[in-house]
């Protein structure tokens, strides 16, 4: 690689990263507020205007508060599950492409950390990782709480995770492609992969919900039973990792699914804009500002995302355990193999028969 | 699209591990830096709703999420079976795909057993 196009994608990196934070930081104050519509109240309003200080608040609170380790915890690995958990957070987003590409100085840099050809792999490595931030932290505080908490969180990551990689399987077959930079290209203009795959993009995002230990699928943190579950001895900057870390997984999880399903930076009518604003702006400058338009499509459909996870844990109430194992085990695994089998049939041979009847 | 791929095209993910990392460690040493510390028997205890610990929380736990730790092992390997077959669907074509509905057949029937054994029943 080149240092200029290294340069460009070390600036990409940074400019995604410093806005996932912000984008985290600033879903706490959305989803208070979206509790507040939700219940008819107002939410933060006193720090600064319509409370829009408030997370710089809760942060700095946070930041002062005792940094307290338990007596009787391991403490090394008490430290390191937090760090873990945003450690994973936070490497997630490298593969995403945010954007298709921009063009400088003779050379094409696509809006994407890496553009890997195991980008689904790589998402997929990763976010599984998240599950030992969780079980490290909630095992090495020594409280029965905790561990119970770590325990659910652990079983039910990976419950959720065969029926994820099962309906990613019928997005593969349709693709041929493991590079989500490619899988995003195929879904030009309107043709999204959802008009394909409504019932994997139902499996997908319930998975999605329960990976991100989001309500309906909050047990592992269910205060009514477990204290605070695997964050209850945890406080200062480890507890705010924590929460950070479901806020960024929320995030990410919201573009993944853009991504994959929403066509990602592709939007009806980009042809059209496309050859409107090169003709204004000149082939580069018109070509970057489409890119960068496309790319605020994404992050708008990726925050409708998020605010579509908090819509639904003030919306619906929490499972018990053995309705989420029967759903996870009974009910969409055994859905997402018939979505396979229907993508199967549908490419083999509803798709050419369809083709032939058109011609 | 790039097919071929060097190492070096890799080089912005070390770049992002690298940002995580500082990240991380800069606010865990500024929080433990600037936060109070006061030590008390009481508080160092793990939390337990306000009455005295008992016992240790290194107890055994239900075999039941062990269970469910096999069973992932079992079927996530089964699943990443699938992805290879899944990325060349298109040029395996009808022969691939009664291959992989007879490997799916067999899948199931081995979900069918441990659905009969009880393995996935909670309320006992």
């Amino acid at each position: 690689m080149e240092l200029t196009a290294f340069i460009i994608k070390a600036i990409i990196i940074l400019v995604i990263f410093g806005l996932t934070l912000l984008i985290a930081m600033y879903s706490t104050y959305g989803e208070r507020k979206v509790a507040g519509f939700i219940q008819d109240r107002l939410g933060p309003d006193r720090a600064g205007p319509w409370g829009l200080l408030q997370p710089l608040a809760d942060a700095g609170k946070m930041f002062f508060k005792e940094d307290f380790i338990p007596a009787q915890a391991n403490k090394w690995l008490f430290i390191a599950g937090p760090c873990l958990a945003m450690l994973t957070a936070l490497m997630a987003s490298a593969v995403i492409p945010f954007g298709s590409t921009l063009r400088y100085d003779g050379i094409e840099v696509a809006v994407q950390g890496v553009e890997a050809n195991i980008g689904i792999l790589y998402i997929f490595g990763v976010v599984s990782l998240g599950v030992y931030g969780i079980m490290v932290g909630g095992w090495a505080s020594n409280n029965k709480f905790s561990l119970l908490g770590a325990i659910r969180a652990a079983s039910q990551n990976i419950s959720y995770e065969v029926a994820m990689g099962l309906s990613i399987v019928a997005i593969l077959m349709m693709s041929e492609s493991l590079s989500v930079g490619s899988i995003v290209a195929q879904q030009h203009g309107g043709n999204w992969n959802i008009w394909y795959q409504p019932l994997g993009f139902i499996i997908f995002l319930t998975c999605a919900f329960a990976e991100c230990n989001r309500t309906p699928f909050d047990l592992p943190e269910c205060e009514t039973e477990l204290v605070g579950g695997y964050h209850t001895e945890y406080s200062s900057m480890k507890l705010g990792f924590y929460l950070f870390a479901e806020y960024i997984n929320m995030f990410i999880s919201s573009a993944v699914v853009s991504a994959l399903y929403f066509g990602g930076y592709n939007y009806p009518g980009m042809d059209w804009v496309y050859t409107q604003l090169t003709a204004a702006f000149g082939d580069i400058a018109g070509h970057n500002v489409a890119t960068l338009l496309g790319t605020a499509v994404f992050f708008g459909k990726a925050l409708f995302g998020v605010f579509f996870f908090m819509w639904v844990r003030w919306t619906l109430p929490r499972f018990r355990y053995d309705q989420l194992m029967n759903l996870g085990w009974k009910g969409l695994i055994p859905l997402a193999i018939l979505n396979i089998l229907i993508t199967g049939i549908g490419v083999l041979f509803i798709q050419p028969s369809l083709t032939a009847f058109l011609k | 699209m790039n097919t071929n791929y060097l190492p070096s095209d890799f080089l912005p993910i070390i770049v992002q591990f690298v940002l995580a990392a500082a990240f991380i460690v800069v606010t865990m040493i500024v929080t433990h830096r600037i936060g109070p510390s006061r030590k008390s028997k009481a508080k160092d205890d793990p939390f337990e709703c306000g009455i005295e610990v008992v016992g240790n929380a290194r107890t055994p736990i239900s075999v039941k999420y062990f269970l469910v730790a096999i069973l992932f092992v079992l079927f996530d390997v089964e699943v990443i079976f699938m992805y290879p077959w899944a990325v060349n669907f298109k040029k395996l074509g009808m022969l691939g795909f009664i291959e992989m509905v007879l490997f799916m057949a067999l899948l199931l029937a081995g979900f069918y057993y441990i659905l009969r054994k009880g393995v996935l029943k909670w309320e006992e």
